[in-house]
């Protein structure tokens, strides 16, 4: 989904609040949020592209104005009441208001995966282009290359594709690679010297 | 306005929604008796910057085990015993007095936590994921990290399985250094790659 987690050249945002020494939890509720993230994590086993689609459907105004504990926080809850652990209602009455959830998962079930695994379509050296398309599910190709070209600088062995796994009990397992993208390419006003490398599932490209 | 039937109901404030998860799943019998104070023993004390430092001073001082770590990151850190979540697929990086690297998730929050533990909240929040791959040499230099303009920038976006680590440059004058004291001196801004050092 073109959802608000996909940052990556967004515009607007002011400075980082950096700090070079910055405690591992500002608070003791952040370190509960976190275990809590692995007991509901323990209990439903989800994927790491069911995990991750769980916080991208928080509503957009939550998530950027809420800390990532904040998002691990709601990304548990959200799961623990889709999967039945707990009940909205149950978490309303208990956190003494509206306990707010990610929204529902608007991508159709994955009903055909496809073959369960691929041999890579590209090496080293070749020129490929980001498929330019807007998939209503979870994914891990951001935006900001889609349509762009560059060129595979690394194999990095084959992974369950995120795109299936998290709307599906299928899996298909493909290549991945680091794709190496001249500033130059991406951006009106990128710099020369400057190259972003994305690490892309094999389908999500296609030959330059 | 009257009745407050059109004001969305206020949120309750974050401690109470922890507290409400908490207390539903501890009345499920998920939660295991010192399981939340493990865990957050385990981030503060044994999963952080340390483990990567340790890496790094090895990498300064083996030339052998430098070339190993480049080769097969994963391998050559799982020496130390460091590895498992987030940490299975591992890529070093080498800084170099022409290359400067630096490590970035624009989709969420990916990190090698073996090495690194769980990122700072800057590297999760929106300015730094989103400038990062837009304006690197200007979001360096604002965080104080200044780079010589024929410095190439290399921008790693791990949005796979993935996760990297920069090797920093080892500075100048500590010939005389052991490992454990050049451990001491590596940051962990250097191996996100937002500092040199």
């Amino acid at each position: 989904m073109d959802g608000i987690h996909d940052l990556g050249g967004m515009q607007g945002f002011g400075p980082v609040a950096h700090s070079p020494a910055e405690p591992v939890f500002h608070e003791p509720w952040e370190g509960r949020a976190r275990a809590l993230l692995e007991v509901v994590a323990g209990a439903v086993q989800p994927n790491g592209g069911e995990f991750r689609h769980a916080i991208e459907r928080m509503a957009p105004g939550h998530y950027l104005t809420s800390s990532y504990y904040e998002h691990w926080l709601t990304a548990a809850a959200t799961l623990a009441v889709e999967h039945g652990l707990v009940t909205q209602a149950e978490l309303d009455a208990r956190a003494g208001g509206r306990f707010p959830l990610s929204g529902p998962v608007h991508a159709p079930p994955v009903a055909e995966a496809g073959s369960e695994a691929s041999e890579p379509r590209f090496a080293v050296g070749d020129r490929v282009r980001v498929r330019e398309w807007h998939p209503p599910g979870h994914t891990r190709c951001p935006r900001y290359i889609r349509g762009k070209e560059g060129v595979v600088v690394r194999l990095d062995g084959t992974h369950s594709v995120p795109d299936i796994e998290a709307h599906s009990t299928a899996r298909r397992y493909e290549a991945t690679y680091s794709v190496r993208f001249d500033a130059a390419s991406l951006w009106r006003d990128g710099q020369r010297g400057v190259s972003v490398h994305v690490d892309l599932w094999d389908s999500y490209l296609e030959a330059a | 306005m009257s009745g407050g039937a059109h004001q969305p109901a206020p949120m309750p404030p974050v401690e109470q929604r922890v507290a409400a998860l908490e207390a539903l799943l501890t009345e499920r019998g998920l939660v295991p008796e010192g399981f939340i104070e493990e865990v957050t023993r385990r981030y503060e004390t044994e999963i952080g910057p340390m483990n990567g430092a340790k890496v790094v001073a090895r990498a300064w001082t083996d030339p052998a085990y430098k070339q190993r770590l480049l080769a097969d990151g994963t391998a050559a850190i799982a020496e130390f015993g460091f590895g498992g979540a987030e940490g299975e697929h591992m890529v070093v990086v080498e800084n170099t007095p022409a290359v400067h690297n630096v490590i970035v998730c624009t989709l969420c929050s990916c990190y090698p936590w073996p090495t690194l533990g769980l990122p700072p909240a800057w590297y999760k929040d929106p300015p730094y994921r989103a400038r990062m791959v837009r304006e690197p040499r200007a979001l360096l230099a604002e965080m104080g990290c200044e780079l010589p303009g024929d410095v190439e920038v290399r921008v790693w976006d791990s949005s796979a399985e993935v996760r990297y680590l920069v090797l920093p440059q080892r500075p100048p004058g500590t010939e005389g250094m052991t490992e454990a004291e050049l451990a001491g001196l590596v940051t962990r801004d250097s191996m996100i790659g937002v500092a040199r050092r």
